[in-house]
């Protein structure tokens, strides 16, 4: 029944303004509540802080705004790596993971050696320290003296790549396997094949369910890629690392930790943003 | 007569959907007293499923008041759960928790919501379990048992924490008719033990025998109700005898 109501004389009856009022009220209460906990909190850790003792020296030496300005060019080129490699890596590891997760769940039996490696990986490089893995790349594989050996920073980047695509392909997998065996028993009973099934069926719905832990992956991503500075590339830590060495002072460090925040909030935002959106989409069970 | 267990009054219900608004319920009143099973039919989108998830304050009002055992439960400032403990329902897809096994759905709300024993909680299950001729899956998980023993155990699960009221959601629609009959029975059978329930269904000779009394809901509202003789039987309304056509002619009457 989807008649639209007609604008025919419903007025709402006294107990029902009543409640309509009663609701407003605790909704204005709410949010009184919720400001005036978030101001005494906020006092609380002002007074906490700016009342200790080393205040004035922690701040001198973490919140200098002229030392981070001076660093802010230097940091800001080395973030620019990180941006790079984080797209680089990330699209990367988001391939190596999807697809190890679709072969790792290959049922026939002729995948079976497809299925082992892909089993294999994600076992071995979950374990492995990503230091360990870097170092293996960055210094190991150019130690072979091999003709046409990559840069530094694309072995790094393979290195994290490869890395993340194994945590990356078990958040997959657990993504495909949630999604109830009727739905595939439903699209290939309409005669699609088994790729189709997961190209069309399966994959649209497990990767709607993984995006928020795939994103948490992608923000440590995001920090880890720094790491590949251990080989020599300069990243957004490094830089003020060397800042600081110079200062002696670690307002750079902040200062690229609040740029590495900033980096990831819009990440953050559009994901939040894509699933709700889906969500609301898919729940509009009531909509005409 | 005594108090009814459940009154609804003047209910009104209002989805929002894109542009415009759809009334559901329109200034619905019903009263059930203890012990009635009162049937509630009519098309689909009549607004049957609605009124139940309205009692069961799974959906908030938009007008009207709801009333169980005479306390005012569609108040804001009543506490839902104490309400719903007091309230059984079954849905139309059983809803078992398909992690946890016959025993444990069943136990579940007697342990953590009753804080019954386990073995107060077990005993009891496996007593209701046996009445309904499933105590042999106790350790089966829900995916594992026919559509008809999982609604079955639904109905006991709703059961075992001995509501004052029951509300069935169309709980044989799921179902295909071999399996209906023994969830039909086991209803029967709950209404032989005196439980007040309030059922929307599809099945009308299931109304015909298990009802006190039928409402023939349309466009949100009772359009007529009494006796399943009188409502399914010599309905007066034109929209009744239609909708009751449709069903003779689909066979189901």
């Amino acid at each position: 029944m989807t008649v639209a109501a007609p604008a025919t004389g419903y007025e709402p009856s006294a107990l029902q303004r009543d409640r309509v009022a009663y609701r407003r009220r605790q909704t204005v209460r709410s949010v009184l509540v919720a400001a005036a906990s978030t101001l005494v909190l906020g006092v609380l850790l002002l007074v906490a802080v700016t009342g200790a003792p080393g205040w004035e020296r922690v701040r001198s030496s973490f919140f200098d705004p002229g030392v981070a300005w001076r660093a802010l060019p230097d940091v800001l080129r080395g973030l620019w790596l990180n941006v790079q490699l984080l797209v680089f890596c990330a699209t990367g590891a988001l391939a190596v993971g999807l697809v190890a997760a679709i072969l790792r769940t290959l049922r026939p039996a002729i995948f079976f050696p497809l299925r082992a490696l892909a089993t294999s990986y994600t076992y071995v490089f979950r374990g492995a320290p990503l230091i360990i893995v870097l170092y293996l790349f960055t210094f190991g594989v150019p130690g072979l003296r091999l003709t046409g050996t990559p840069p530094v920073l694309v072995l790094g980047g393979a290195a994290l790549v490869i890395v993340y695509g194994a945590y990356l392909a078990e958040v997959f997998r657990a993504g495909i396997e949630s999604v109830h065996p009727s739905q595939r028993a439903a699209a290939r009973s309409l005669g699609l094949t088994y790729r189709q099934t997961m190209r069309h069926v399966v994959l649209p719905q497990a990767a709607r369910r993984v995006a928020p832990p795939i994103l948490n992956d992608l923000v440590a991503l995001q920090k880890d890629v720094g790491l590949i500075s251990l080989a020599g590339p300069i990243d957004a830590i490094r830089a003020a690392q060397i800042q600081t060495a110079q200062t002696y002072n670690y307002t750079p460090y902040v200062l690229a930790g609040v740029l590495f925040v900033l980096l990831a909030l819009p990440l953050i935002a559009v994901t939040d943003w894509v699933t709700l959106r889906a969500a609301r989409r898919q729940s509009a069970e009531h909509a005409a | 007569m005594s108090e009814p267990v459940l009154s609804v009054r003047a209910v009104r219900k209002v989805f929002r959907a894109g542009r415009g608004t759809n009334v559901v319920l329109d200034d619905l009143s019903l009263d059930v007293t203890e012990h009635e099973v009162v049937v509630l039919v009519g098309a689909s989108g009549s607004g049957k499923s609605t009124l139940l998830r309205c009692v069961n304050l799974l959906e908030t009002i938009d007008d009207g008041a709801i009333y169980l055992e005479g306390r005012h439960i569609t108040d804001p400032r009543v506490k839902p759960d104490p309400v719903r403990q007091r309230i059984g329902i079954v849905f139309q897809s059983f809803n078992l928790f398909p992690h946890l096994t016959v025993l444990d759905n069943v136990t579940l709300a007697p342990r953590r919501v009753h804080r019954l024993t386990s073995g107060q909680a077990r005993s009891r299950a496996l007593a209701l379990l046996d009445r309904v001729g499933l105590a042999d899956k106790a350790a089966e998980y829900p995916d594992r048992l026919s559509g008809g023993q999982q609604q079955r155990v639904a109905i006991v699960r709703a059961l075992v924490n001995a509501p004052r009221l029951m509300l069935l959601d169309e709980v044989t629609s799921a179902l295909d008719p071999e399996l209906v009959g023994e969830v039909l029975a086991l209803i029967r059978d709950v209404k032989e033990q005196g439980m007040t329930m309030l059922i929307a269904t599809h099945e009308m000779a299931f109304a015909r025998q298990v009802a006190d009394r039928v409402c023939f809901l349309d466009r949100g509202r009772i359009l007529e109700e009494g006796t399943p003789e009188q409502v399914l039987g010599a309905p007066r309304e034109p929209r009744t005898r239609q909708f009751l056509q449709r069903i003779v002619e689909a066979g189901k009457l």
